[in-house]
C-alpha cells in the first residue's frame, strides 16, 4: 500500500504538485493499479536475465566526424525566456 | 466521384493515367474535412492551404513525368511526429506552443517520396491512453458512432482515414496504439518490428517499446507505406541495419500450406461474443486458402497488462522529464522570489493532464530507491518470458491470430473513471510491444449495431512480409462488405 504521504514524496521527486483533493484521489488510484500489479509476484523468476531491449541490439559505434548541427539560433526559438544567446531561468545561487 | 474515398494505389494509377490531378485529390480531401471535422475532430492542425499549394507543385512535376511513389498523396501525422515548422504539440498542452526546428525521419522520408502533408492528427496527450480522450485539443470521434471513441493513442489518425479525410496516415504504437484504434474504426493498421523504422524525431513515451506505423485503407497501401518509411538511419542508433525487402512483393501470393496459431488464452471469458464469432470466422476464411489453424499456448499472457504498466510508465517518467519550462514548450507564470524548483513543478503541474501525471507518478515510484528490484526488475525478467512464449509459438507456426480488441468501440466517457479499466481494453496487443515484434490489424466484420471489428496478426521478428502476406490473403478472400461511415 502507498500512503498520501509518500504520494507526496513521490510527487516531489517527479517534479509535480497536487492539492490535497487530487493527492488523495491519486493515492486510491495508485493502489488499485499496484495491487494490480502484484500480480507478477506469481511468477517465479529466479534466474532469469531481465529484458529492457526487445531485439538484441550492438553499441551503435561511428567516427567522430563534424558535421552540421541546429546551430544556437536554431535551439533557441522555442525558448520560452531567452537572453544573451542563453536559456533564461529564474535565479539559481543567492 | 469522391477521390478521397480511394487508396493510394488507386489513386497513383489514375495520376500516372492523367485521369485526375494531385489538386483534384486534395481539394477533395478539403472538402471532405470541412463537411466533417466539426464532429469527428481528427486533427489538431490542418495544413489545407500549404497541401494545396503543395498539391499544385506536385501537379507541375507530374506534368514533367516525376512521379514517385506517393506524388501528390495527402498524407496524414500523429502530431507525436516533429513537422519542420508545423507545431507538434504531442496532444499536450506542455506542447502547445512547440515548432520543431527539424523533421522526424519518417516526415523526411514521406516527402522524399512526394507525399503532402493534410495535417497533424489528434491523440491522447503524450500517446498515453486508449481513447483519445485525454487530448488538451479535446477529444476526436468515432465516426461510425459519434457516441463513441475512435480508440487511441493514435485516434485522430484512425478516424481521418475512416472518415476519409485523408488518404492514409501515420500513427505510433507503444502498447497498441496503431492496432487497437484501426480495428474500433474499420481501417488496417501496422506496427512494425522494433527498429524496423526510425523512432529519430517520434517525441518519445517508452522508448523500449515506442514503433512508427501506418493506418490504410487496404494492406496494399499498408506495404507501400511500410517500403517507403521503413529502413536503418544513423540518427535512431535503436534501428537496426538489416535490408528491407519490397512488402509489395507479399501481396497476392497466398498462404497455401501455412500454419496459423491461436493462442487458447486470447480467447477468454469477457471477450465480446460478437467479436469471438467475426474472429472465429476469419480462421474459417485462412483455412478455405490452404493454411492450418493450430492451438499455440502463450502462458504469461495475463500478465503482459502488469509487466507494461510497470515498463512504459518506469521509461515515461525519465522521458518527460525534459518537460520543464527551460528549453522549449510551456512555462508556467511564476512569482518573483519563486526558485527554479518552483518553477519545474508550476510549469509541469499545469502542462500535463491527469493521465500523464498518473503514468509519471507510477514511473518514479517503480524506479525510486528501494522499490527498484520488486517493480522494474521483476517487469522486465517477466518481459523476458512473454518474449519467450512467442518464440516458442513461432516455433509451431508462421503467424498468430487474435482479435485485436476484446470488444467494439466504447461509449466516450466510459472508462476515464476507471484507468484500470481503461488500461485492460490493451489486454491483446501489449504483448506484441513487449516482445519487439510486427502486428497488423485488419477489418474483419462488423457488429449488429454497426460498430467494426479487427482481426490481428502477429509475426516473428522482422517478419513483416508475412504479416502483410496473411492480411492481403485474408482481405481479398474474406468476402467482407465494404461499408463507409455515415456521418
Amino acid at each position: 500500500m502507498i500512503t498520501k504521504e509518500e504520494v507526496g514524496h513521490v510527487a516531489h521527486l517527479a517534479r509535480l504538485h497536487f492539492n490535497e483533493v487530487e493527492q488523495e484521489k491519486f493515492t486510491s488510484q495508485l493502489n488499485d493499479i499496484l495491487m494490480y500489479i502484484d500480480r507478477l509476484n506469481k511468477v517465479d523468476t529466479p534466474d532469469i536475465q531481465p529484458t529492457t531491449h526487445a531485439i538484441s541490439l550492438n553499441n551503435a559505434f561511428r567516427d567522430d566526424v563534424v558535421k552540421e548541427s541546429l546551430g544556437r539560433d536554431l535551439a533557441l526559438t522555442n525558448a520560452p525566456d531567452e537572453k544573451e544567446s542563453c536559456f533564461r531561468v529564474p535565479k539559481v545561487i543567492e | 466521384m469522391e477521390l478521397n474515398r480511394l487508396t493510394i494505389h488507386e489513386l497513383q494509377e489514375m495520376i500516372k493515367a492523367g485521369k485526375t490531378t494531385s489538386s483534384a485529390i486534395v481539394e477533395s480531401a478539403c472538402n471532405r474535412i470541412d463537411a466533417v471535422e466539426d464532429k469527428v475532430n481528427s486533427y489538431i492542425t490542418l495544413l489545407s492551404d500549404s497541401a494545396l499549394k503543395e498539391a499544385e507543385e506536385a501537379d507541375e512535376e507530374i506534368k514533367k513525368g516525376n512521379i514517385k511513389v506517393l506524388t501528390g498523396i495527402p498524407i496524414a501525422v500523429k502530431d507525436i511526429m516533429c513537422t519542420k515548422g508545423v507545431r507538434t504539440t504531442c496532444g499536450s498542452k506542455i506542447l502547445h506552443n512547440y515548432i520543431p526546428p527539424y523533421d522526424s525521419t519518417v516526415v523526411k522520408k514521406l516527402r522524399e517520396a512526394g507525399a503532402i502533408f493534410i495535417g497533424k492528427t489528434n491523440m491522447d496527450e503524450f500517446a498515453m491512453g486508449s481513447s483519445t480522450e485525454t487530448s488538451y485539443f479535446g477529444i476526436t470521434r468515432n465516426p461510425w458512432d459519434l457516441e463513441r471513441i475512435p480508440g487511441g493513442s493514435s485516434g485522430g489518425s484512425a478516424a481521418a482515414v475512416a472518415a476519409d479525410e485523408c488518404i492514409a496516415s501515420l500513427g505510433s504504437d507503444t502498447g497498441g496504439s496503431i492496432r487497437q484504434p484501426a480495428a474500433m474504426c474499420g481501417v488496417v493498421g501496422f506496427k512494425p518490428t522494433y527498429g524496423r523504422v526510425s523512432r529519430f524525431g517520434l517525441i518519445a513515451f517508452a522508448s523500449s517499446l515506442d514503433q512508427i506505423g501506418p493506418f490504410t485503407k487496404d494492406v496494399e497501401d499498408c506495404a507501400i507505406l511500410m517500403n517507403v518509411i521503413a529502413g536503418y538511419d544513423p540518427m535512431d542508433s535503436t534501428s537496426v541495419p538489416m535490408e528491407v525487402p519490397d512488402y509489395r512483393k507479399y501481396i497476392a501470393k497466398g498462404i497455401d500450406g501455412w500454419t496459423i496459431g491461436i493462442p487458447k488464452e486470447y480467447f477468454i471469458e469477457g471477450i465480446d461474443p460478437e467479436v469471438s464469432d467475426a474472429v472465429k470466422g476469419a480462421m474459417g476464411v485462412m483455412e478455405k486458402l490452404g493454411a492450418q489453424c493450430i492451438e499455440v499456448s502463450l502462458p504469461h499472457s495475463e500478465y503482459c497488462v502488469a509487466v507494461y504498466y510497470v515498463v512504459a510508465p518506469a521509461e515515461a517518467s525519465s522521458n518527460l522529464a525534459r518537460y520543464d519550462g527551460v528549453r522549449y514548450g510551456l512555462r508556467s507564470e511564476f512569482k518573483e522570489g519563486d526558485g527554479l524548483l518552483e518553477m519545474y513543478k508550476k510549469t509541469r503541474s499545469e502542462g500535463f493532464g491527469a493521465e500523464v501525471k498518473r503514468r509519471i507518478m507510477i514511473g518514479t515510484y517503480a524506479l525510486s530507491s528501494g522499490y527498484y528490484d520488486a517493480y522494474y526488475k521483476k517487469a522486465s525478467q517477466v518481459r523476458t518470458l512473454i518474449k519467450r512464449d512467442f518464440e516458442e509459438a513461432f516455433r509451431k507456426c508462421d503467424v498468430v491470430l487474435t482479435p485485436t480488441v476484446p470488444a467494439p468501440a466504447f461509449k466516450i466517457g466510459e472508462k476515464t473513471d476507471d484507468p484500470l479499466q481503461m488500461y485492460l481494453s490493451d489486454i491483446f496487443t501489449l504483448s506484441a510491444n513487449l516482445a519487439g515484434i510486427p502486428g497488423i490489424s485488419v477489418p474483419c466484420g462488423y457488429t449488429k449495431s454497426g460498430l467494426p471489428i479487427g482481426l490481428q496478426l502477429l509475426a516473428g521478428h522482422f517478419e513483416e512480409g508475412k504479416l502483410i502476406q496473411a492480411a492481403s490473403a485474408y482481405e481479398k478472400h474474406s468476402k467482407i462488405e465494404i461499408r463507409r461511415p455515415e456521418i
